[in-house]
């Protein structure tokens, strides 16, 4: 698919859409889940309700054993999931069967070294043919991507590139040059699942990014509530939740999380 | 003022190795710590100034030592003469990489440094650094090395640091590493990261290899001086490889030495218990760069063993892996057993208490010495001292006057 386009598609024009579609998003919602934690069941119970909410994206995250851009919560997952057993094929297999139920595009989301060990060839193929549409990999800087922009290109998947408050103008240039599908602009420093007050530096870098991309830009790092969601209307054409929905999983079960969730959507405008 | 035997491309690449794998809130930091690093490199009076801070603050030059009766014991047909790196302010050579370190932070300006610890050699230097230069300090240790190195965590709590103990992962040195570079992505602004190793992403291997090839440049002018030539075989304990690659480097170009890196054999090679990464690694990128990892088939990686909490690590620098794939540098490695036997040879022989990392390079040396050609001179860098291990050697050795002292002591509180 054409990530760019499907995403565009689902926008208010108002917003950065290009159509009327049935669905007129002030912004549109991208989760997460950590494959294997709390369990593949766990998982597919909450992949089952991102569908019921009408998700717009879902990254995927492979576990991987040193997770450095990743702050306690998803560390423990990471960990947990590992020791749940979690390897490349249950992980393909949860992307497979989700690419057969549901609507939503999938990212696959993970560290470099299951891209290298895997061969970056092999990565791009396993993704493809699993049903995924593009990848993040955050301690992958486009310096070292190397034959993986041509293996993705080849396979027709969007890798997605990151913005961060901390980089120089002509950083942020470079980046947006090299980006596909949409652009992940971080919030904040520091790693992930920490609450954000959505200030100045976070407006900055969605406009900053501007300048240099006409893809649509995802805001996450700390993003939780629906209000979260609806200061962004007008500034970002995607929001990231990740550790708030594993939060509330892990605090008030499936009921909470489907409610959580349902919020989410709502705040899309 | 050292010239470098061995330069990383312009991506801070040795050959197919290190790189820079970082996440991009931190790509800034790193331009300005290259930059920073270049401008010192290129500043002859920055080196005098590392060198004068040595002299004045860490005992340096440090001696070299000939080991007479240790020979001796081996046979006595070669010469061993060791580099005495125990010497150093806080006992081993962790000291020149912090105070190289924190001159650099000085010259950025920066106020709080924080750093890694595995045994908490390198904890307490940066402690000590930090004190000395007015610094704010924090270090990140793994529950498990806090747990048995505790008059290391004292000290750095003395000295004025605050100790985080890290409970993820294996909680030991690499998940120490991580929690680092998860406050560094925070705190980049007013923060240095004090890495202790020739590991993690460019410009880290360089620059901690720079600092430390003052080991190497003293050792080879006092070599000269003793024997009018230059030894034929030198033997370094390997970890993240920090003083290997300090001793090793500047003796690089004079390809008659043979060079040994000697690993964690830890219950030996076929246990699976061990950190010889050359035995049993695999290419692949973690924490940061490019290097053979102790890892899994799908690049998870494995708990390593080592009776040294020092060398109990997942990677290895970048440096010295293209070095072994050069084949410039040998690698082989030494199990815990046989590094307690000639940890209490060197103290009987020579009375010379060595850390259990450093030990490692002589216990290798003990068992090559039947092959060792008549005539040989071979140098050993003595890395650390070792008071620290003071609980772990004796659990090794069994000593029950000691158990006996522990039970009454904390009957006592």
């Amino acid at each position: 698919m054409n990530l760019t386009k499907y995403l565009k598609n689902r926008l208010d024009p108002l917003f950065g859409g290009t159509e009327y579609p049935e669905t007129k998003s002030k912004i549109l919602l991208m989760t997460h889940v950590v494959v294997g934690y709390p369990s593949l069941e766990a998982n597919w119970k909450m992949l089952e309700a991102m569908g019921e909410a009408d998700v717009d994206l879902v990254e995927l995250q492979m576990p991987f054993s040193e997770p450095s851009a990743d702050g306690p919560l998803f560390v423990k997952a990471n960990q947990e999931a590992l020791r749940n057993g979690i390897r490349w094929q249950a992980y393909f297999d949860l992307m497979k069967r989700a690419s057969e139920r549901f609507d939503f595009p999938m990212l696959m989301m993970g560290y470099c070294n299951t891209a290298f060990s895997m061969g970056f060839e092999n990565y791009c193929v396993n993704i493809r043919k699993n049903g995924g549409e593009g990848f993040i990999i955050p301690d992958l800087p486009l310096e070292e991507y190397g034959d993986l922009f041509e293996y993705s290109r080849q396979h027709d998947l969007d890798p997605i590139m990151l913005c961060t408050p901390t980089n120089t103008e002509e950083r942020l240039r470079k980046i947006c040059g090299h980006g596909s599908g949409f652009i992940y602009c971080v919030a904040r420093k520091g790693v992930t699942g920490k609450n954000t007050e959505l200030d100045i530096s976070a407006e900055k870098i969605l406009q900053q990014c501007r300048l240099y991309t006409d893809l649509p830009l995802a805001l996450g790092f700390g993003l939780s509530q629906a209000e979260d969601l609806r200061r962004l209307h007008g500034k970002a054409e995607i929001a990231i939740v990740g550790s708030a929905l594993l939060k509330t999983w892990e605090a008030e079960g499936e009921t909470g999380y489907r409610k959580h969730l349902l919020s989410l959507a709502a705040a899309r405008g | 003022m050292p010239t470098q035997a061995i330069n990383p491309d312009a991506s801070g690449y040795y050959g197919d190795y290190g790189g820079m794998f970082i996440p991009e809130i931190l790509r800034t930091t790193f331009d300005e710590l290259i930059a920073a690093f270049n401008e010192a490199k290129a500043d002859a009076g920055f080196w005098q100034s590392y060198v004068d801070v040595m002299q004045n603050y860490s005992c340096r030059p440090t001696p070299v030592t000939p080991l007479e009766n240790f020979a001796e014991t081996l046979g006595g047909k070669f010469q061993v003469f060791c580099k005495r790196e125990d010497l150093n302010h806080t006992g081993a050579h962790k000291a020149n990489n912090c105070m190289g370190q924190g001159l650099l932070v000085q010259r950025m300006n920066k106020k709080r440094v924080i750093a890694e610890t595995g045994a908490g050699q390198h904890g307490v230097a940066t402690a000590t650094m930090a004190a000395r230069m007015g610094l704010e300090c924090t270090v990140y240790m793994g529950a498990v090395d806090v747990e048995r190195q505790r008059p290391n965590v004292f000290w750095m709590e003395q000295l004025g640091a605050t100790v985080i103990s890290v409970t993820e992962g294996t909680a030991t040195l690499k998940d120490a590493i991580n929690a680092a570079m998860r406050d560094w992505s925070e705190s980049m602004e007013t923060t240095h990261y004090v890495l202790g190793t020739t590991c993690g992403p460019h410009p880290f291997p360089e620059m901690v290899a720079w600092f430390q090839s003052i080991i190497g440049q003293e050792s080879r002018q006092q070599m000269l001086k003793i024997n009018g030539k230059l030894p034929d075989k030198i033997y370094a304990c390997v970890g993240g490889g920090s003083n290997a690659s300090g001793v090793f480097l500047p003796f690089l170009e004079d390809t008659e030495e043979e060079l040994v890196g000697v690993e964690a054999g830890g219950h030996g090679l076929d246990s699976g218990q061990h950190a010889a990464r050359f035995s049993g690694g695999t290419v692949g990128v973690a924490q940061g760069y490019k290097t053979y990892f102790f890892q899994d088939d799908e690049g998870q990686m494995m708990h390593t063993h080592s009776i040294a909490a020092g060398l109990d690590y997942i990677g290895v620098s970048p440096i010295l892996s293209h070095l072994h794939d050069q084949k410039r540098i040998r690698f082989t490695s030494a199990a815990d057993d046989v590094v307690i036997s000639a940890t209490k040879l060197l103290m009987r022989t020579e009375g010379i208490i060595p850390a259990l990392e450093s030990a490692h390079a002589f216990a290798a040396v003990v068992e090559e010495a039947p092959d060792i050609p008549d005539g040989t001179q071979v140098l050993i860098n003595l890395s650390g001292r070792g008071d620290k291990d003071i609980f772990n050697i004796a659990e090794a050795i069994g000593d029950e006057k000691w158990d006996e002292f522990l039970r009454t002591k904390a009957l006592r509180k």
